[in-house]
């Protein structure tokens, strides 16, 4: 919460924009190499974003991806990675589309339905979460590795539940499987756009909600205060009367929680029932899109929204006789990219900052035993 | 003059326990884990827990981890974390289908080596130059292999013969090497059925039967990886930048320069653990690795970030998957050997006085008990959870024997320590 | 004494002449100028900041001077490493142990500079070598023994073998004294003299006035990132150089007419404290503060201050013992109770305690401060107040900064130091914990912040004080106690005490001679 000025948001903007370059760039000489035209694939590109269907597509795997980034950044700003959001998704996702479809649920009002669909989602999410976080207070073990695990077996518990024998039906002419459709009741129904024949989907208010809630929490509330300062110095924070192990525990259920939400605008929006072919490794975009949004609420907005302009006018490119997968390789480039932009950018900060507080006061600083170094990378690490 | 020597020690914390076991403590507990496996073996009529046909399966399926356990090993010894392994094994795949089907396996095999090593060049750029955390890059890196992988695919193998747009055309194996006596030798004892001497001899059947000079190749390289570790100038400097950096640069190593060819070699081999899958499938297709190299950081933890014990790791989780390929009999008797081992945990913790750890594993170990008991088959989608439960369970149980490098993710400026 | 040879004094082992280093907006070094004669123990004196260890970087190569000539022995020289440093016969003992804890002794020697080939580490020439080394200066060590199961004193001795076993013929010891219990400090004394008599050269860093007095053959001061005197220590007494250190006369830290109350603030019964290893690192302590009342604690660092602290701050259990604010018993009360009650804190450590390096200067004004106004307002965050009561502590503390949205990276540690104690003292305490409150901080800083300590005594605050500067302790508190070994051993009357007698009894000495 800096001050307003130009320089600081020419900063800030430095580095994605660079990393978007850069990426593009990169592109250019692999297209290049194979024998494609830049030109003709950013054109097949621009002019599939253009359409109205697939803007909306675009908006709508935004949201996903905004509610993922949302999970991850919770995360982040206690310098926890939470890398497992993809499991916890899965597996929320999952359950409540059991609960959601079952039967008995049919007879309830739809506003308890949905309520209820939701709170479940999310309950799971932080359950799952919060093995990890358990694993971590008591026994110190890094979420890293925790969550990696818990993805994987996630994985398995996933397929093994769904299983006709257990939460999921078969579907008549074909192979696919899938938990119970939701009926009418159940859904949120979705936002028709005009010139598109798919709708917007409902759930993206929740999203809204969830950023203006991430912000407002961080910014303005005192758990935030001691999540952020937990995060940039934990001894500091110890001694400032922070129980780390309480704000360890709270913040990996509160992603979690996030995490579980990240299933549910294409659940109840369009597919209905989770099945074989729900969308895997949203978490992972997640990390992409906090990392390039720099776990800002409008920068992971922005970031959302691109990530979904891509993967989606993607689709025209095969047309164009351009592998989609050149999108996959954009991404890939621009999140490395970004986050060495952000260090070098972060590191030009730190020099300048103390160079003009320096001669702002216009004397030799004495060097207090510490001498000049960059002392934030040690704290950052701690 | 000079005031006589005080040769007092100071304050010495109370002396552990040796650290290493004798060699002699190693053969018998070898010998205990394979009379329980045959005990097991012999009360659940499981043939396939010690058949030779089973620990050939294994092998196989043991290689690639072993080879990306061995690959996150270099890289954390070095200080650097790796969780870009799986993007690296991708990498290898497709190159090792791309040459393998062109010029045979053992192109294949140094192509995957190759992609892997600059995808782990990658990975020593970001974090080693620039001081991206080590989480991240290997997650970027996660997600740019996989696209690159396929957009490769779908350019040089739409069109050729036998490929499509996400499988390579096919490649031929290894060559194959079976001891000619001692294959058969072992073969009639193990028909015999005889409590333990078959076992063993069934296990050691599969040890010389029909093994690819992949899996040599990869014994060899965990070997040397001891030798040019823990033996070697090199692997003294290489290690000390993950123990102790700054003390390191202070002697005069370039830390840089070693997490540079820690980190890259950490790529080749996991790049090679790739083309390995690749080559002995027969072909490059998408999604081949499917988590492979989070198993083999698994496997590398489950080791204690060392070679032997990343190997026992590698051909524990490949055991398993080899279990689950060969019918329910068998992985439902792991239930039980999983129980029996979580058991030993309780003891052992119970010994060095960590009671709440203790009634935990021992809590556990009894739950696998009481479902070994009380069903007859294990869900075949569950026994792939197994490598990562026992993860979980090793570092939350015993992590007290872990002994990670220091400064393993530790962010590493030259010049700058106190 | 070493006795020098005939023919008149030899080449310096180390000379350093005109030295200056930069940083962006500091000078580190102008113009040092040192001579050090070989065979001798010459000691580099200075204040927390004064310029030392970036001067003793520059000896060893991991800095580069602006300007100036280093010469060993006579012939100018460069160093661009370390690597050059050693190969000059430099070598240095940091004051932070460089040692990889899971390596063994032998392989933490013989790092950089392996005996044997490329393919094949010569572990047993490496054995012989630190054997016979250990053995002929009396140092101790075991090749063998893995570096994670050493005592402090035996890894100071294993980072002096690497030194001797690169050759070096001239050794830096960097505050070797500051972790080491007093019997390890005379041990490692009786080391340095069987290096001088070898024939080695020792540069020794210190700002322990009295160990310097002891062992040292020459003594220079550097101040302010320049050396200003070149002394003997026959001729010089602890005070004078205290003096020469700081520049001026001392400011004089001292109480004027006693607060004390008869109001106990801190009671505090039998507090013991147990290490990770089961020792006892705080042994029944019991003391109390009264309104009005500074307790100051006199000690060699690493006797249990730190720990008693902690345990005050509620940052460490106790194992045993009670703890009373104002009548109030505290002992299992999280910290931020502690806070909420009255208790201000001002950390050993800044840089790991005190502030959020890279949080802004309002935002480390409500560290610590989260639950209270005017920073929050029940669970949120009050922005508007808490950056408006930062500029009251700005001002009023006189931290010189352009304004507080600057990152506190970005001060200077006294004036990070003052926004400290301006935020501690914000929520008008009733007692205050400071602990080396004015540690590496400038003059004028100290004297400002010892100003606001006696106003809030005067306003009945309590104030338990930690320092290792015996006149700072002597001066601000109104009765002093010694720790040494976790345990309170003596009281002294800070009227008449003298530090000299302070320094006896933390040594243990005391009565003996």
């Amino acid at each position: 919460m800096r001050r307003f000025a130009p320089r600081a948001v020419l900063l800030g903007l430095a580095a994605p924009v660079g990393a978007l370059v850069f990426a593009v760039l990169v592109c250019a000489v692999v297209l290049a190499a194979t024998g494609h035209s830049l030109f003709d694939t950013i054109d097949a590109m621009v002019t599939a974003a253009q359409r109205p269907r697939t803007f909306v597509n675009s908006l709508n795997s935004a949201t996903q991806y905004y509610l993922a980034a949302i999970a991850v950044a919770i995360g982040f700003r206690m310098k926890l990675f939470n890398i497992g959001v993809d499991g916890q998704y899965r597996l929320a996702a999952m359950l409540s589309a059991a609960l959601a479809g079952a039967t008995w649920m049919e007879g309830l009002p739809s506003v308890l339905r949905i309520t209820m669909t939701i709170v479940a989602a999310m309950l799971v999410g932080a359950a799952w979460a919060g093995v990890a976080a358990l694993l971590k207070v008591t026994r110190g073990i890094s979420e890293v590795i925790s969550t990696i695990m818990l993805n994987a077996i996630a994985t398995y518990l996933v397929s093994y539940l769904l299983n006709p024998a257990r939460l999921a039906e078969e579907r008549p002419g074909s192979n696919n499987i899938g938990t119970r459709p939701i009926t009418e009741g159940g859904q949120v129904g979705g936002i028709p756009v005009s010139g598109s024949s798919s709708d917007l989907f409902g759930l993206v208010f929740l999203a809204a909600a969830v950023g203006f809630a991430y912000w407002f929490v961080l910014s303005r509330t005192r758990f935030g205060f001691e999540l952020k300062a937990t995060g940039l110095s934990e001894s500091a924070a110890v001694a400032s009367g922070i129980s780390v192990k309480k704000m360890v525990l709270l913040s990996m259920l509160l992603s979690g929680a996030v995490a579980g939400l990240v299933g549910l605008p294409q659940l109840l929006g369009s597919s209905h029932e989770y099945s074989l072919d729900f969308p895997p490794g949203i978490g992972f975009i997640g990390i992409a899109v906090a990392l390039l949004g720099r776990n800002h609420p409008i920068g992971m907005a922005l970031a959302a929204v691109l990530w979904g302009l891509l993967d989606n006018s993607a689709n025209a490119l095969d047309l164009a006789g351009v592998p989609r997968e050149i999108v996959g390789i954009m991404q890939g480039v621009i999140v490395l990219s970004v986050v060495i932009a952000y260090e070098l950018v972060r590191r030009y900060r730190v020099r300048t900052e103390q160079r003009e507080v320096g001669k702002a006061l216009g004397s030799t600083r004495d060097p207090a035993a510490d001498g000049p170094k960059d002392d934030n990378r040690e704290e950052a690490s701690a | 003059m000079t005031a006589g020597l005080s040769v007092r020690a100071g304050s010495t914390p109370p002396a552990r326990g040796k650290r290493k076991l004798p060699a002699l403590a190693w053969v018998g507990a070898i010998a205990a884990v394979l009379l329980v496996l045959s005990a097991v073996r012999v009360f659940a009529g499981a043939t396939d827990l010690t058949s030779s046909g089973t620990v050939q399966a294994a092998l196989t399926a043991a290689v690639p981890l072993a080879m990306a356990a061995l690959a996150g090993m270099w890289a954390e010894r070095a200080g650097v974390i790796n969780i870009g392994l799986e993007g690296m094994m991708v990498l290898g795949t497709f190159g090792a289908g791309f040459a393998g089907y062109q010029w045979g396996p053992w192109a294949g095999v140094v192509f995957g080596l190759l992609l892997g090593a600059i995808g782990g060049l990658l990975h020593a750029v970001a974090t080693v130059t620039f001081g991206v955390d080590h989480i991240i890059s290997g997650v970027a890196i996660n997600l740019l292999a996989p696209g690159l992988a396929l957009f490769l695919s779908k350019l040089y193998f739409s069109d050729a013969p036998g490929g499509g747009q996400k499988q390579s055309p096919r490649i031929d194996d290894a060559q194959k090497i079976t001891i000619p006596g001692l294959s058969d030798v072992l073969g009639a004892v193990e028909d015999k059925r005889w409590f333990f001497v078959s076992d063993v001899a069934g296990m050691l059947r599969g040890l010389v039967t029909q093994v690819s000079l992949l899996t040599v190749l990869a014994a060899l390289l965990i070997a040397g990886s001891v030798w040019l570790l823990w033996h070697t100038p090199f692997g003294l400097r290489l290690r000390s930048c993950g123990e102790a950096p700054v003390a390191a640069e202070s002697l005069g190593v370039n830390v840089y320069k070693y997490k540079y060819l820690a980190v890259t070699a950490s790529g080749a081999f996991a790049g090679l653990g790739g083309a390995f899958l690749a080559v002995s499938s027969g072909q490059f297709r998408d999604g081949q690795t499917s988590g492979r190299g989070f198993i083999g950081l698994a496997a590398m933890i489950f080791g204690n970030w060392r070679p032997g014990g990343l190997a026992a790791g590698a051909s524990l989780f490949g055991y398993t998957d080899a279990m689950a390929l060969r019918g329910s009999a068998a992985v439902h008797a792991l239930l039980l050997l999983l129980g029996i081992a979580l058991v030993v945990v309780a003891v052992l913790q119970l010994r060095s006085g960590h009671h709440v750890l203790s009634s935990v594993a021992g809590f556990l170990g009894v739950l696998f008990g009481f479902w070994y008991f009380s069903s007859d088959a294990v869900p075949a989608e569950l026994v792939g959870a197994a490598p990562y439960v026992v993860t979980l369970l090793v570092l939350g149980l015993a992590s007290q024997r872990l002994r990670p490098p220091k400064f393993i993710g530790a962010p590493y400026l030259r010049g700058q320590g106190k | 004494m070493p006795t020098e040879p005939a023919g008149g004094e030899p080449a310096p082992a180390v000379e350093l002449t005109g030295i200056t280093k930069r940083f962006p907006g500091v000078v580190a070094n102008s113009d040092v100028n040192i001579t050090v004669r070989p065979g001798t123990v010459h000691a580099l004196v200075g204040e927390n900041g004064a310029g030392k260890s970036t001067l003793m970087k520059i000896l060893y190569g991991m800095q580069q001077p602006d300007e100036g000539v280093i010469a060993v022995h006579g012939a100018p020289v460069v160093f661009a490493s370390p690597a050059d440093a050693i190969g000059a016969g430099i070598g240095m003992v940091h004051q932070h142990f460089m040692l990889a804890d899971n390596l063994t002794v032998l392989e933490n020697v013989v790092l950089g500079s392996e005996p044997g080939s490329a393919v094949a580490l010569d572990f047993a020439a490496a054995r012989r070598r630190i054997r016979d080394i250990s053995d002929s200066y009396g140092l101790n060590v075991d090749p063998d023994r893995l570096v994670d199961e050493l005592g402090v004193g035996e890894r100071q001795r294993v980072e002096i073998l690497k030194v001797l076993y690169r050759g070096a013929r001239t050794l830096i010891l960097d505050e070797p004294t500051a972790v080491l219990v007093p019997q390890e400090v005379d041990e490692l004394f009786g080391n340095l003299r069987e290096l001088k008599a070898e024939g080695l050269t020792i540069l020794f860093i210190s700002h322990k006035l009295d160990e310097v007095l002891s062992v040292a053959d020459d003594i220079t001061v550097i101040r302010r990132g320049t050396t200003v005197a070149s002394v003997s220590p026959k001729e010089v007494t602890a005070r004078k150089l205290a003096e020469l250190m700081v520049g001026t006369a001392l400011p004089v830290p001292e109480l004027r007419e006693s607060t004390v109350t008869d109001r106990p603030v801190l009671t505090v019964t039998g507090l013991t404290v147990t290490g990770a290893d089961g020792r006892r690192v705080l042994d029944d302590v019991s003391f109390t503060i009264h309104a009005g009342e500074v307790l100051g604690i006199a000690g060699v660092e690493g006797n249990g201050q730190a720990e008693l602290v902690e345990a005050l701050m509620g940052i460490r259990a106790p194992a045993a013992g009670r703890i009373a604010l104002g009548g109030r018993d505290i002992t299992r009360l999280p910290t931020r109770r502690r806070r909420e009650a009255g208790m201000g804190y001002i950390p050993e450590d800044r840089h790991r305690q005190g502030v959020v390096l890279e949080s802004t200067l309002w935002e480390n004004r409500v560290l610590g401060h989260q639950t209270r106004k005017p920073s929050s307002r029940g669970p949120l965050i009050d922005i508007r107040a808490a950056k408006a009561d930062t500029e009251r502590i700005v001002r009023d503390y006189d931290v010189r900064t352009p304004n507080i949205d600057v990152h506190a990276s970005a001060l200077s540690g006294g004036n990070q130091q003052k926004l400290i104690v301006g935020r501690e003292m914000s929520a008008d305490p009733v007692l205050l914990i400071a602990s080396h409150p004015t540690r590496g901080v400038d003059v004028g800083a100290q004297a400002a912040i010892w100003d606001h300590i006696r106003r809030a005594r005067a306003e009945h605050l309590a104030v338990l004080l930690i320092s290792a500067d015996l006149d700072e302790l002597i001066g601000m508190s109104d009765s002093l106690s010694v720790i040494l070994r976790g345990r309170l051993v003596a009281d002294h009357d800070p009227a008449t005490v003298t530090p000299e007698q302070l320094g006896s009894a933390m040594t243990g000495a005391e009565g003996e001679d």
